[in-house]
């Protein structure tokens, strides 16, 4: 083609159209190859606050505070319906004993409940403590990651919600959840959890376990808010979340987290 | 106490150490164990197939369109499984409408369909075209129409229409095989990429699992082989099993390799959760990992296989030993299902204790539920067979 395209004397026009076509396919490569770049930056970052308006919810629990009465998991399931059988929870305490010979007992009857018994003797308890435990309200949360319709999601505000009517109860988000957060709702038949009580949220009550929690081990608040409650904590004290490994981007900070947590 | 909780109660009361609360009742059950081998069973089937027609290993002819017939009966019902486990399955078809395209799980009706639709029906359609315009001919009555409406209307036989059916049916059988390794190496994504759970989570889950599929096909395709030719009195062909014989044999070599090299890294790096993993697999999946999956799903075939590989004698006893290895191979992977599936969800993600696995007989999660969805594949693959069999094709000169 080249040959009778200068043989006409239309060279000039051939390697103008050569050059146009070459820009033409850089172009779209590079608007095919960015828009990937972006999407999947959205992928990895899904969680990245977009409305600055709107809080940007992170929660903390003192573990210093704790004193295992189970007030929060109790009031957890008044508030949001949780069957009472032992096996669902959106908020439970566990019971941590380190012992003298290094071994960990950990017990959570009834979630914590009926509050809690100490049933190592106390000669050989090296340290023990109270884990209160809920959805940590991941910024890249794997639950969120796994569902298959996009009934899991994250609200503007940072919230890990489930919409019940879109659900098809595939179960997936359970076993991705390296926490235990979730459960299939034995009525409902569709996933179940935390939301922070979405619904008091909305109406500028604290959640449920917060509101009753007797000795404050609980707070949430705007991690946006650079002079709120919830950042002067954490400025304060020394935090941590659980499995950092995962990189989850959780958003659940404990103080004084001993090493034996998970 | 609710009737419906006392399963629960009953594993809450064996639970070791100690479990998160949800993780008491036990998420994904013996349909999701079948699922996977289901699938495995297909993507096995057409890579045997595949063989044939792609690298023109002739010997497997005889064995060619039973293995394609074979992985359709099996992906026709591959869904079902994973649909009937569904809390709300009426929603399922949500998966396709309003996919989530960060989810593993999201994109499986399109591997599916993709590999339902364009490969095996177009494959087989292609390769049967020319008989099923001659048997619409030939036929009275009903299946002369049914044959009529299978060939959807082009009745060309000639030269020229068939090399063309022959040509494409070559295309996508290459398409086919990229996408069958797609199919299954994807199952094993679902499970590899769920970094909560560390008996599951590692890059070599798709690998592994696609070994395993084609290990289980090619079997599903020998011994399919042997009952059909068993109930069609004709001599079974030595040569056929002996070719796939030695596929089987080295693809089980590379199978056992790369599970073993997941367990030895597991083993040497021992992390976090090693000390639950190993009182998992002493305890727990004793039986069905080292007894059913290692020793008499791997290990016994393996070595009959190599033995047979220099045996040449009796006849009779050789059969007999392919037979025995491709039940045992089956056995072995179905094993493997269970392993990576329940076994994943044994122990706590609190790494301290373990929740049991109560197996029911009836009730959609059930046993009985479970086998019908792997007899069915078997009554549909009956009906093919007798819809379309191989053995009364027209002979194609090529």
């Amino acid at each position: 083609m080249s040959q009778s395209a200068s043989t006409m004397g239309n060279e000039k026009i051939g390697s103008s159209r050569r050059k146009f076509l070459k820009s033409a396919v850089t172009l779209a490569g590079a608007t095919i190859g960015y828009t990937w770049l972006k999407s999947s930056q959205i992928l990895i970052f899904a969680a990245e606050p977009k409305d600055e308006t709107l809080p940007w919810y992170g929660i903390a629990i003192d573990i210093e505070k704790c004193i295992g009465c189970g007030s929060c998991a109790k009031a957890c399931k008044n508030e949001n319906d949780v069957p009472k059988e032992p096996f669902f929870f959106r908020n439970w305490v566990e019971q941590y004993t380190v012992k003298n010979d290094g071994t960990v007992d950990i017990v959570s009857p009834n979630g914590g409940i009926d509050g809690f018994v100490q049933r190592v003797p106390d000669e050989d308890i090296f340290k023990s403590f109270f884990l209160p435990k809920m959805c940590n309200h991941c910024a890249k949360s794997p639950c969120e990651q796994v569902c298959p319709v996009g009934a899991t999601f994250l609200s503007p505000e940072g919230v890990v919600l489930v919409d019940e009517k879109y659900c098809i109860g595939c179960r997936y988000c359970v076993q991705a959840c390296p926490y235990g957060c979730r459960f299939i709702h034995p009525v409902k038949k569709v996933a179940n959890k935390c939301t922070l009580c979405y619904h008091r949220l909305k109406k500028n009550l604290a959640p449920a376990c917060m509101e009753v929690c007797p000795t404050g081990a609980r707070m949430y608040g705007n991690l946006r808010d650079k002079q709120g409650p919830l950042v002067k904590f954490l400025k304060e004290h020394t935090t941590q979340v659980l499995r950092p490994n995962l990189n989850t981007g959780a958003k659940l900070y404990y103080n004084a987290l001993s090493s034996e947590a998970r | 106490m609710e009737p419906q909780y006392q399963n629960l109660y009953d594993i809450l009361a064996n639970s070791q150490g100690y479990i998160f609360p949800n993780e008491i009742d036990l998420q994904w059950g013996i349909l999701i164990v079948v699922y996977p081998f289901i699938t495995g069973l297909v993507a096995g089937a057409f890579i045997l197939a595949s063989l044939e027609r792609v690298f023109k290993v002739k010997i497997l002819k005889p064995t060619y369109q039973i293995a394609l017939l074979t992985a359709l009966s099996f992906l026709l019902v591959a869904t079902m499984p994973l649909i009937s486990h569904l809390s709300q399955p009426q929603r399922a078809y949500e998966i396709m409408i309003t996919p989530h395209s960060s989810s593993a799980m999201a994109i499986f009706g399109f591997v599916y369909l993709w590999y339902l639709a364009v490969v095996l029906l177009l494959e087989i359609w292609f390769d049967y075209r020319h008989s099923m315009v001659v048997w619409s001919n030939e036929k009275k009555g009903v299946m002369k129409w049914v044959y009529k409406i299978l060939t959807l209307g082009v009745s060309d036989i000639s030269p020229q229409a068939l090399k063309w059916d022959r040509k494409l049916g070559y295309i996508i059988t290459v398409v086919g095989i990229p996408s069958a390794f797609i199919l299954h190496g994807y199952v094993g994504f679902i499970f590899g990429s769920i970094k909560a759970n560390p008996w599951w989570s590692t890059p070599l889950m798709p690998i592994i699992f696609l070994f395993s599929a084609m290990v289980s096909g090619i079997s599903l395709v020998l011994l399919v082989y042997m009952i059909i030719s068993y109930f069609r009195k004709k001599t079974i062909d030595l040569n056929v099993l002996d070719a796939i014989g030695k596929y089987l044999f080295f693809v089980l070599i590379l199978d056992f390799t790369l599970e073993a090299l997941d367990q030895i890294h597991r083993i040497y790096v021992a992390e976090e959760s090693f000390e639950i993993i190993k009182l998992l697999v002493s305890g727990k999946l004793y039986l069905t990992l080292f007894i059913s999956q290692g020793l008499v799903g791997t290990l016994i075939p393996l070595i009959t296989l190599a033995f047979l590989q220099f045996y040449k004698h009796k006849i009779k006893v050789r059969k007999t030993m392919y037979f025995i290895v491709g039940i045992l191979v089956l056995i072995g992977v179905y094993s493997m299902r269970w392993n990576v599936v329940i076994g994943g969800q044994l122990f706590s993600k609190s790494f301290s204790g373990f929740t049991s696995f109560k197996l029911g007989l009836i009730g959609l999660d059930g046993t009985l539920m479970a086998a019908f969805w792997l007899i069915l594949p078997i009554g549909i693959l009956t009906f093919l067979l007798w819809l379309l069999p191989p053995w009364k094709m027209v002979d194609e000169e090529e």
